[in-house]
């Protein structure tokens, strides 16, 4: 059973933008595991303010209800935003290489598979191939299914990261108008008004 | 600007911070601290016999004083002796900063000598923890710790400082301002909520209040009487919160739990509104979740979030400061006549008296407890281990003000009496302060008693001498058959022990030296132990059994009454 934005109906989506400090990542995993909050995935990168980074944390939402999590969380100082975005219209994605079994026989009906789920060859050998797709658990799952009767050697998946869809934001602070015209200053353009978005010259 | 080492920075920090005494234990790595110590004649550091006794004592401090409590320790081992008594700060939230140093910055996660990653060991036991790599961020960190530690839910702070972190030279800046984006704790409570909540309480013909800490630790004491009078509502409290309302008072109703009065547990269950204030919903106060009083609507008035919900399904959540939501919502609630509801609670403790002391010709703890309440007239502190002694503290000492009972309610540490006693002693010096001990409990610190002679602190200490782990033992007879295993303990001769330190001491065998011990005690101007020899056998009551419901609250059986 999944939902509009392709999760199970029992995880949960939680973004957390965290303090980019060493041990954040700790604490986290700390706090779910001390509290027994199963986590399905966990993705962390920057975000767009420098200091902070954004953790997209997939929670089994049987093990946990979602709404302690959020308050967990937000007791650690180090979390600055919780935001929850199970029920949000948002965008889920996940990136996954794998690595499978093929030959000359073979090959070609993979690259139609490949084919049907977008999936990318980025690298080939004689005997396997290994292929890059990036979209929702469902669809990643659904290559995986199609390719394991040619034999899956090498897995390897990102976790999933999700943002909301439309002009909505999940972050802490908008970019402000200043600090976009000093990109533009410092690339050498003309800034005259403060109008968004710039136009470039 | 200065230059300054980082040890300087952080003895000025700690100084600007209002810190006057230092619980700690010096050992390699914080070496250029202690170095630096003298410099600081106003900070006082006091040598424990263990860094467990410094992070109890700093504990007991805070609570007895309402500062944030300082301890210290080198790292590794004397860094990982802290751990009992931080985590006894985390599980009770009060502000305690514990610093410790570790192995130089080159050396960390090489696992050199005395090497522990103690910020990783503290992590789950601390409000906040840090490492400071660099000699600049001390004057920050220790802002945003003590910031963190007193504001909001108060807890515990960790901070962890390489040994050449102390040793390096920096500008010192002492930072004015915090702005710790994370941490921004609700105060003012939602109008709605307070309104919704004030409906409720209006409408309820049987409401209560059950108190906890987070009133004493709001301040907010005046706050919940002025409410509680208004709307004629009973008071209990949880036995953290013991204190935060006037025993004495008409309206208090005692204590809730495993052990608190029984009338006071059957008004928690027959109540139509239970109004939560700071406090938890903790099972050991409240019995089987499933089965606390269904019908009643509960209000839950915290400052932590994450407390709302999640023991107990709330109706009304209102999440703030004690010191402000009260008054908000007292502004809201009618004045009623509940003499009714008042008059049943008094009725069933009336008919189930819970301390009442039976007459025996047996020296029983609870007896010496009632003797000392009369005696000092309810105005000293008494500060507890674990155990039965810690239950016949709370119950048969009356407390009319906050911070007059201080007690290891949330992790149950033993060896917390005697440290936290001192600690409590130093915080508040003219205060009668008395640790009341187990004879297992203090032997598990009682080292700390060179600390009492050192300081030549006042402080009263009452062994209750029961030759028992006495707590462990009841449940021994009560829910394994009687089976009981390791739980005679053997001890020293307390007498002979505190004369070798230095300590005055007293044998208590009969009840009629009691009252002349306590005078005696009273009277004395240092350190001075009463070893109480009580009886064997005697159990706390009444009793929750672990997983039962308040509903099925028990009373001193019969047999045990006859006695
Ligand atoms: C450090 C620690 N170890 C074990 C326990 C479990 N425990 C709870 S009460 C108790 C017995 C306490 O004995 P004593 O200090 O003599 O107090 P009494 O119950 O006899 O009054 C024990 C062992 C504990 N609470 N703390
Ligand atoms: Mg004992």
């Amino acid at each position: 059973m999944t939902t509009g934005n392709g999760t199970r109906q029992a995880q949960h989506t939680v973004v957390a933008i965290v303090e980019d400090k060493p041990g954040v990542l700790q604490r986290v995993a700390g706090l779910f595991r001390r509290r027994g909050f199963n986590i399905e995935s966990l993705a962390v990168g920057p975000t767009e303010v420098e200091g902070l980074s954004r953790m997209t944390i997939i929670v089994d939402g049987a093990s946990a209800p979602v709404e302690q999590v959020e308050k967990q969380l937000y007791k650690l100082i180090d979390v600055v935003k919780v935001s929850d975005l199970t029920h949000e219209d948002a965008i889920t994605r996940e990136l996954a290489l794998l690595k499978v079994r093929c030959n000359n026989v073979n090959r070609h009906e993979l690259l139609d598979i490949a084919g049907v789920f977008r999936a990318d060859v980025v690298d080939m050998a004689t005997n396997s191939l290994t292929l890059q797709v990036v979209g929702d658990e469902d669809k990643i799952n659904g290559l995986i299914t199609m390719c394991q009767p040619y034999g899956v050697r090498e897995l390897s998946r990102t976790g999933t990261i999700a943002m909301t869809r439309g002009a909505k934001t999940t972050t802490v602070h908008e970019s402000e108008p200043e600090a976009i015209a000093r990109v533009h200053q410092s690339q050498g353009r003309r800034v005259e008004s403060k109008e968004l978005p710039f136009s470039s010259d | 600007m200065v230059r300054m080492t980082g040890s300087q920075i952080l003895l000025e920090c700690l100084q600007r911070e209002g810190v006057s005494t230092l619980f700690g234990y010096p050992g390699g790595v914080v070496l250029p601290l202690y170095d630096t110590l003298p410099q600081f004649p106003a900070i006082q550091h006091v040598l424990t016999r263990h860094e467990q006794g410094a992070a109890h004592m700093a504990d007991g401090y805070a609570r007895a004083s309402g500062e944030v409590g300082v301890c210290l320790a080198t790292s590794g081992p004397g860094a990982t002796n802290l751990v009992t008594g931080i985590a006894t700060s985390f599980l009770d939230s009060t502000p305690v900063v514990a610093i410790t140093g570790n192995v130089a910055r080159t050396l960390l996660g090489k696992d050199g000598f005395q090497e522990a990653d103690i910020t990783g060991i503290t992590q789950p036991i601390t409000k906040h923890n840090y490492l400071v790599m660099r000699a600049e961020d001390i004057a920050m960190t220790v802002r945003e710790a003590f910031h963190i530690a007193r504001t909001g839910r108060p807890g515990p702070v960790h901070i962890d400082i390489p040994k050449d972190v102390f040793q390096e030279e920096t500008e010192f800046d002492w930072p004015t301002e915090i702005n710790l984006r994370g941490y921004r704790p609700t105060t003012k409570g939602h109008s709605g909520m307070i309104r919704r909540a004030a409906e409720a309480i209006n409408k309820a013909e049987r409401p209560i209040i059950i108190s906890g800490h987070g009133i004493i630790w709001g301040d907010a004491s005046n706050e919940l009487l002025e409410l509680a009078q208004k709307a004629q509502i009973p008071v209990i409290t949880t036995f953290l919160g013991i204190g935060g309302f006037p025993e004495t008072n008409s309206l208090s109703y005692g204590w809730l739990g495993m052990h608190g009065m029984y009338h006071a547990n059957m008004a928690a269950d027959e109540a139509d509104v239970v109004v939560g204030i700071g406090m938890r919903f903790d099972d050991r106060a409240m019995g089987r979740f499933k089965d606390f009083n269904p019908t009643a609507t509960i209000i839950h008035i915290d400052i932590d979030p994450a407390e709302i919900g999640k023991n107990l399904p709330t109706a009304i959540p209102v999440v703030g400061d004690v010191k402000r939501v009260l008054p908000d919502l007292r502004e809201h609630l009618d004045q009623r006549d509940r003499s009714d509801w008042l008059a049943w609670i008094d009725k069933v403790e009336e008919e189930h008296p819970s301390l009442e002391i039976r007459e025996t010709r047996r020296l029983i703890p609870q007896e010496i407890i009632r003797t000392l309440y009369e005696e000092t007239n309810g105005t000293a502190t008494l500060v507890t281990g674990v155990g039965q002694h810690q239950m016949w503290a709370g119950q048969h000492y009356f407390y009319d003000n906050p911070r007059k009972l201080v007690s290891s309610g949330g992790l149950g540490t033993m060896g917390f009496e005697l440290p936290a006693a001192i600690g409590a002693q130093m915080g508040t010096p003219h205060s009668e302060i008395w640790a009341i001990c187990g004879d297992a409990g203090f032997q598990m610190t009682m080292q700390e008693l060179a600390v009492c002679v050192d300081e030549r602190l006042p402080l009263k200490i009452a062994i209750m001498n029961n030759g028992y782990l006495g707590m462990v033992r009841q449940w021994q007879e009560l829910f394994y058959d009687e089976n009981f295993v390791s739980v005679a303990v053997t001890q020293p001769d307390f007498c002979k022990l505190a004369d070798a330190y230095g300590v005055r001491a007293l044998r208590v065998e009969t009840k009629a030296e009691v009252l002349p011990a306590i005078q005696e005690a009273r009277n004395y101007d240092g350190p001075i132990l009463i070893d109480f020899h009580v009886d064997q056998d005697e159990n706390v009551w009444p009793m929750v059994p672990a997983g039962a419901a308040l509903s099925e609250t028990i009373e001193m059986p019969e047999k045990e009454l006859a006695r």
